[in-house]
C-alpha cells in the first residue's frame, strides 16, 4: 500500500509539473502573438504617423539629417499653404458634386433593377442576370478604351456628366442588393398587393428600409470610389473646373522624389485622407460588410 | 394578365440600367474586339474617314514591342511576389488576431485602416519615407540633406543608405519599394476575409484536437488551413486579378513618370501600357493589349480555380 501511495503522489507531482509547464508555454506563445501583432500594427500605422508629423514640421526640421519623431514647432500653416497650393477647395467641391450625384442616381438605378430581379417575373430573367454577372469578369480597361471614344463623340469631354454617367450601373451592387431583397419574405409583397399598395410605395416603405445596411454600404463604397478615382478622370476631365481630388493632388505635387517640400505635400495628403478616415471611424462596420463581399476597391 | 403587367413593369424598372449597360459595357466589349483586329486602328484617323484592314498585326506588334515586354515583366514580378507575401502575412495576422481576446477589436481596426486610403495619396507618403532629399542628378558632388526615414532606420541598425527611388536607383530597389507598398495596401482586405473565415470555423474541431493534445503546428496545418481554404482561394484569386491590374500604386510613388528620374517608364505595367496607347490615339494597340490582359487574367483565374478544386475543402 505505501508503494501505491507513493505512486499517486508522484503522479500528481507530474501532473502539476506538466500543468505549470503548459502554462509557461501558453504564456510564452501569448506573449509572442501579442509581440507579433503589435509589431505589425506599428508597421501598418507608421506611414500615417509619418504623414501627420511630417506635415507639422518646418521645412528645416524635416531636412535635418537626424529625424525628429515629434515636431519641435508645430507648423499648422503648412495646411493652409497646402490648401491653396493644390487648390483643394475647388477639388473638394468638384469631387463632392460628382460623388453625391453619382451615388444618388446609382442608388435609384440599383434599387429598381434589384427589385425587378428579386420580385418580378419576366421572360429571360435568369439569362439576363447571368449575362450581367458575366460582365463582372472583364477588366475595366477593356471598357475604358471604347468609352473614351464614345464620350468624345457625345461631346462630354471635361464635363461632370462624363465623370458620373458611365459608372452609374454597377452589376456588383445590383447583385448585392438583389441578394438582400430576396431575403425579404414574399408574403410581405403579396400582402401589400392585396392592400392595393403600389410597387413603388412598397419598395420605398418596406424594402428600402429593410435593406438599409446594404444601401449604406453601397453609398460609402460609391463615395469612396469618387474620392479615389484617378485613371478615368485623368483621361476625360483633367481641366481646372472639373478636376477630381486625387488628380488634383497628383498634379499639384508632380515630384515625389528629389528635393521636395515634403511638409506641405504631406499636409495636402493628410487633408485628402482626412474625410476617408472620418468615414472609416463612424461607418466602419458598413464598409467592412460591403468590402468582404466584393474584393474590389470603390 | 397580372403576368403580362409584371413583364412590362420589370422592363421599365430595368430600363435605365440596361440602356447604360448597352452603351458603356456591352458595346465596348464588341467594339474593343473589333478595334483590336483592325490593323493600326486609330480613333482619330477613323473619324477622318480612314478605313482599316482586318488582321492580327496589332497583337503581333504589341507582343514584339519592347515596352510591352517590360510592362508584362513588371506586372508578373509584382504579382508573383506580392500575392504570396501578403497572403501569408495576412494569414499569420488573422490567426494571431483570432487567438487573442483583449485588444482584438482595436488591432482589427488598425489592420483594416490602410484599406480606406487613397492609393495615390499614401503612395506619396511612402515616397517621402524612401526618398533621399537632396540633389544628386548624376553629378559628382552629391548633396544628401536627409536620407529619409527608412534609410535612417537602416543606418541606425548598422546598414548602409540605399538609393531606393531617386535618380540612379536600381531596378531591384524600385521593385522592393513597390512590393512593400503593395503588400501594405493588400493586407487589410485579406485579413478581413481570412479573419471572417476563421471566426466561422466550428470550435468543436479545436476542442477535439485539444482532447487528442494535437500540437499547435498540426492544428494549424490540419485544421485551420484546410477549413480556411475557400477563403484562401478567394483572396489569392482576387489578389492575382488585382495584381495584374496594378497601376495607381506606382503612380502614387513614382508619379506619371512610372520610374526614377533617369529611367521613366521603367516600372510601367500592363494597365499603364494600355493607357499610354490610348493617349496616343492608338486604340487598335490599346485594345489588343487589353484583350491580352483579359486573356492572362482569365488563364490565371482558371489555373487558380483548378488548383483550388483539388486543394480546397468545402
Amino acid at each position: 500500500m505505501p508503494n501505491k501511495d507513493n505512486m499517486t503522489t508522484m503522479h500528481e507531482k507530474d501532473i502539476t509539473k506538466e500543468k505549470s509547464r503548459q502554462k509557461v508555454v501558453k504564456l510564452f506563445v501569448q506573449v509572442m502573438v501579442y509581440a507579433f501583432l503589435v509589431a505589425m500594427a506599428i508597421i501598418v500605422l507608421f506611414p500615417f504617423y509619418w504623414m501627420i508629423i511630417s506635415s507639422l514640421k518646418t521645412l528645416d526640421e524635416y531636412r535635418m539629417s537626424v529625424p525628429t519623431f515629434w515636431p519641435k514647432t508645430v507648423m499648422l500653416s503648412n495646411y493652409a499653404e497646402a490648401f491653396t497650393t493644390a487648390n483643394l477647395g475647388r477639388l473638394f467641391v468638384n469631387t463632392m458634386i460628382v460623388g453625391v450625384i453619382s451615388t444618388l442616381l446609382s442608388l435609384v438605378i440599383t434599387v429598381l433593377s434589384a427589385f425587378a430581379f428579386a420580385r418580378l417575373e419576366f421572360k429571360g430573367k435568369d439569362l439576363l442576370f447571368s449575362a450581367l454577372l458575366a460582365t463582372m469578369m472583364i477588366p475595366g480597361e477593356l471598357f475604358t478604351i471604347t468609352n473614351y471614344s464614345t464620350v468624345t463623340q457625345f461631346g462630354w469631354m471635361n464635363t461632370y456628366t462624363v465623370l458620373i454617367v458611365p459608372f452609374l450601373v454597377s452589376v456588383f451592387y445590383i447583385y448585392l442588393l438583389r441578394q438582400n431583397f430576396m431575403q425579404i419574405p414574399n408574403e410581405l409583397y403579396l400582402a401589400a398587393k392585396v392592400d392595393g399598395t403600389s410597387d413603388l410605395k412598397y419598395l420605398w416603405k418596406v424594402m428600402v428600409p429593410l435593406a438599409l445596411p446594404t444601401l449604406i454600404s453601397i453609398t460609402i463604397l460609391k463615395m469612396m470610389g469618387a474620392w479615389n478615382s484617378y485613371i478615368w478622370p485623368r483621361l476625360v476631365a483633367n481641366d481646372e473646373a472639373h478636376r477630381m481630388i486625387t488628380n488634383g493632388l497628383r498634379n499639384a505635387f508632380t515630384d515625389t522624389t528629389g528635393d521636395v517640400n515634403y511638409p506641405v505635400q504631406m499636409a495636402a495628403v493628410a487633408l485628402v485622407s482626412a474625410p476617408l478616415f472620418l468615414v472609416f471611424i463612424f461607418l466602419r462596420k458598413y464598409i467592412m460588410a460591403g468590402v468582404s463581399r466584393s474584393g474590389i476597391k470603390g | 394578365m397580372v403576368d403580362n403587367k409584371q413583364q412590362w413593369k420589370a422592363w421599365i424598372y430595368l430600363s435605365p440600367a440596361i440602356v447604360l449597360l448597352l452603351i458603356f459595357t456591352v458595346w465596348p466589349i464588341f467594339n474593343t474586339v473589333r478595334m483590336a483586329f483592325l490593323e493600326n486602328y486609330s480613333g482619330l484617323q477613323a473619324a477622318g474617314g480612314k478605313t482599316f484592314e482586318f488582321g492580327i498585326q496589332n497583337f503581333v506588334k504589341v507582343v514584339k514591342y519592347r515596352k510591352f515586354v517590360s510592362c508584362l515583366k513588371n506586372t508578373v514580378i509584382l504579382c508573383v511576389t506580392t500575392v504570396p507575401i501578403s497572403t501569408l502575412l495576412a494569414l499569420l495576422i488573422a490567426v494571431a488576431l483570432n487567438s487573442i481576446k483583449p485588444l482584438q477589436k482595436i488591432l482589427q481596426t488598425i489592420f483594416f485602416l490602410p484599406y480606406v486610403t487613397n492609393s495615390i495619396a499614401i503612395g506619396m507618403v511612402f515616397a517621402a519615407m524612401f526618398n533621399i532629399v537632396g540633389s544628386f542628378y548624376g553629378t559628382e558632388n552629391e548633396i544628401v540633406v536627409t536620407a529619409g526615414i527608412v534609410n535612417n532606420v537602416i543606418e541606425f541598425l548598422g546598414g548602409k543608405t540605399i538609393n531606393w527611388i531617386n535618380y540612379g536607383s536600381t531596378y531591384t530597389a524600385n521593385m522592393i519599394v513597390m512590393i512593400v507598398y503593395i503588400v501594405w495596401n493588400a493586407l487589410p482586405f485579406k485579413i478581413l476575409v481570412l479573419l471572417g473565415g476563421l471566426q466561422s470555423i466550428n470550435k468543436q474541431y479545436y476542442d477535439a484536437a485539444k482532447v487528442d493534445s494535437t500540437p499547435r503546428r498540426r492544428v494549424f496545418t490540419h485544421i485551420t488551413v484546410p477549413l480556411l481554404s475557400p477563403m484562401l482561394a478567394y483572396v489569392i484569386i482576387t489578389g492575382f486579378i488585382g495584381g495584374f491590374k496594378e497601376y495607381t500604386s506606382i503612380v502614387g510613388i513614382f508619379g506619371e513618370n512610372m520610374g526614377p528620374a533617369d529611367d521613366a517608364g521603367r516600372l510601367n505595367t500592363m494597365v499603364g501600357f494600355i493607357y499610354d496607347a490610348l493617349e496616343t490615339n492608338s486604340q487598335g494597340r490599346a485594345s489588343a493589349a487589353a484583350l491580352i490582359l483579359f486573356g492572362i487574367i482569365l488563364v490565371v483565374t482558371m489555373i487558380n480555380t483548378q488548383v483550388s478544386k483539388k486543394r480546397v475543402h468545402y
